[in-house]
């Protein structure tokens, strides 16, 4: 554990990760660090594998090169009791919400408090009314999973994921698919849970506006590597044209518009012969 | 021949690993099963879908199983002037084979497909990725209590079988064609042997519940997570038990049927 000393106070450190799947190279040497109670954001398009960097933090996924170390653990080297141990104080909001279907709310935000502590009834009944006031669905407690809205299934995820009042939360991608009212309730809780609980959260996504909003410090990840990094307004001052086409939503530019191919007049022309 | 070699090559490579992850899982499976003693609630919550839930489409396949075998025994039987063991016939039949062979069969149909749908959608949603990031291992909370489940219903889904079997046997053989209910009962408790056949019979229930069950949780849990992905593997739970079940009865027949 001599990489337990980290730079500037963070809770999660990823040092010269690397990690293919199949033959692509998904991350190529990055390392990134989040400090302790701020937001930090990774951006980047679809497919930069900002989900499997969430993956590889829980330790769900094994890197081929490098460290990720959470509260000075070193995540791949802890046995595999530790490594539970460590992921009761990591929540994870997924993109789905992944409640399980055949509870109820009231029961999926439970879940984690039956599992690991032996907490009487009527405590367990307190501590949920709690998670679930603080997203603002205690009403909904007796709902069904699929009787949920896509923004209130994430609500009780999240509710969920703080009901063993973890130290950090990663969210991945929590506002894709959300109607504006549901995204900008998002927002609004992300920032608070953050303040009040004193959190430490990770959000990937790739919606610049709202995570620009919130985030203390942002990386911009494309093919691998991170290709800007700094707070949101250091982000958009950024004078890197990979970070700037991010930002803008511009059709091309560094990123192509074009999944690679043969010359196009060539193509057409060609007759039909296997290219 | 070279692109041949190569495809076989790969097919083999494909299956042997499959068949490590799914040991690796059986063991990482039976490990879990400690832990579902001591919640016998989760148990419970399986012996319900997986057992309780298949006595309708058991008791029913059983009732006409019997009554076909009392039909078709009568009348092979008779010719003989041997139709007072029609008993026999009929409780060997559905005791030593059909009642664990085809009980197993209806289980891999009706609780193997539904565990490896329920299993492949649950990785498909995340719910399973998402219990191992609450620190609750889906292996023990979920497929160990199934696995569990499946070994303890096998036997007594093929006891029920073969009861209802016998006395859809019985209905036939006396209530329709004759035969005399006193020697349809005597006759069948004279020649069934306790050891030799009904303890065999459950034995051969026990191990197709086993290989069906971790089949079935095995190709949901190993399922590539879309609907596609799930679906196949839902194929394949009842091709590959139905295999499984029928290469192993003639196995275990060989095994314990030999010296009689």
């Amino acid at each position: 554990m001599n990489n337990s000393v980290s730079p500037h106070n963070s809770l999660v450190s990823v040092k010269n990760l690397s990690f293919s799947r199949g033959n692509k190279k998904i991350f190529n040497d990055i390392s990134l660090e989040f400090e302790r109670g701020k937001i930090t954001a990774i951006m980047g398009p679809s497919g930069t594998g900002k989900t499997t960097l969430l993956k590889l933090i829980g330790g769900q996924l094994l890197p081929e090169q490098g460290f990720i170390n959470v509260d000075g653990n070193d995540v791949h080297r802890l046995r595999r009791s530790d490594l539970f141990d460590l992921r009761k104080r990591m929540g994870m909001l997924f993109q789905s919400g992944a409640l399980l279907t055949d509870m109820n709310v009231f029961d999926n935000v439970a879940f984690p408090l039956r599992e690991h502590t032996k907490l009487p009834e009527s405590m367990i009944r307190t501590l949920v009314l709690m998670k679930l006031q603080a997203v603002g669905l205690r009403g909904a407690r007796n709902l069904m999973p699929n009787e949920l809205s896509g923004g209130m299934a994430r609500r009780i995820a999240l509710a969920r994921a703080i009901a063993l009042d973890p130290m950090m939360i990663m969210y991945d991608e929590p506002f894709t698919g959300q109607d504006p009212i549901s995204k900008g309730a998002l927002v609004h809780l992300i920032k608070s849970l953050n303040t009040i609980l004193g959190l430490t959260s990770i959000i990937v996504s790739h919606d610049v506006q709202e995570t620009a909003a919130i985030a203390d410090y942002i990386y911009v990840l494309s093919d691998g590597k991170v290709v800007g990094q700094g707070t949101p307004k250091e982000i958009e001052q950024s004078d890197s044209d990979w970070v700037q086409q991010f930002m803008t939503g511009a059709a091309d530019g560094p990123a192509h518009f074009h999944y690679p191919a043969r010359d196009y007049v060539d193509d057409l022309l060609s007759t039909g012969k296997r290219y | 021949m070279i692109e041949f070699l190569q495809h076989l090559g790969k097919e083999t490579h494909t299956s042997f690993t499959k068949l490590g992850r799914g040991t690796y899982f059986l063991l990482q499976t039976l490990n879990g099963i400690v832990s579902v003693v001591t919640r016998p609630r989760l148990l419970i919550n399986q012996l319900y879908s997986v057992g309780v839930l298949s006595f309708l489409i058991i008791t029913i396949s059983g009732l006409f199983v019997g009554m076909v075998l009392g039909l078709q025994g009568y009348y092979i039987l008779s010719d003989f002037g041997a139709d007072e063991t029609l008993g026999v016939m009929v409780a060997a039949s559905l005791v030593r084979e059909l009642g664990p062979v085809v009980s197993a069969l209806l289980f891999a149909g009706r609780a193997g497909s539904a565990l490896t749908a329920e299993i492949g959608l649950m990785k498909a949603t995340e719910q399973l990725s998402g219990m191992e990031m609450m620190a609750v291992d889906p292996i023990k909370r979920i497929i160990s209590p199934r696995f569990l489940a499946g070994i303890i219903s096998m036997p007594l889904l093929a006891a029920l079988f073969s009861a209802v079997g016998i006395i859809g046997g019985q209905i036939i053989g006396s209530g329709l064609l004759g035969v005399d209910e006193g020697a349809y009962w005597s006759q069948m408790q004279a020649k069934i042997d306790f050891q030799d056949d009904i303890i065999n019979g459950i034995i051969k229930s026990l191990v197709f519940g086993f290989v069906a069950s971790w089949i079935a949780l095995f190709e949901g849990y190993d399922a590539i997570p879309t609907s596609e992905g799930v679906s196949r593997a839902t194929t394949r739970t009842v091709v590959n038990s139905a295999f499984s079940i029928l290469g192993l009865d003639f196995i275990l027949t060989a095994l314990m049927f030999g010296d009689n």
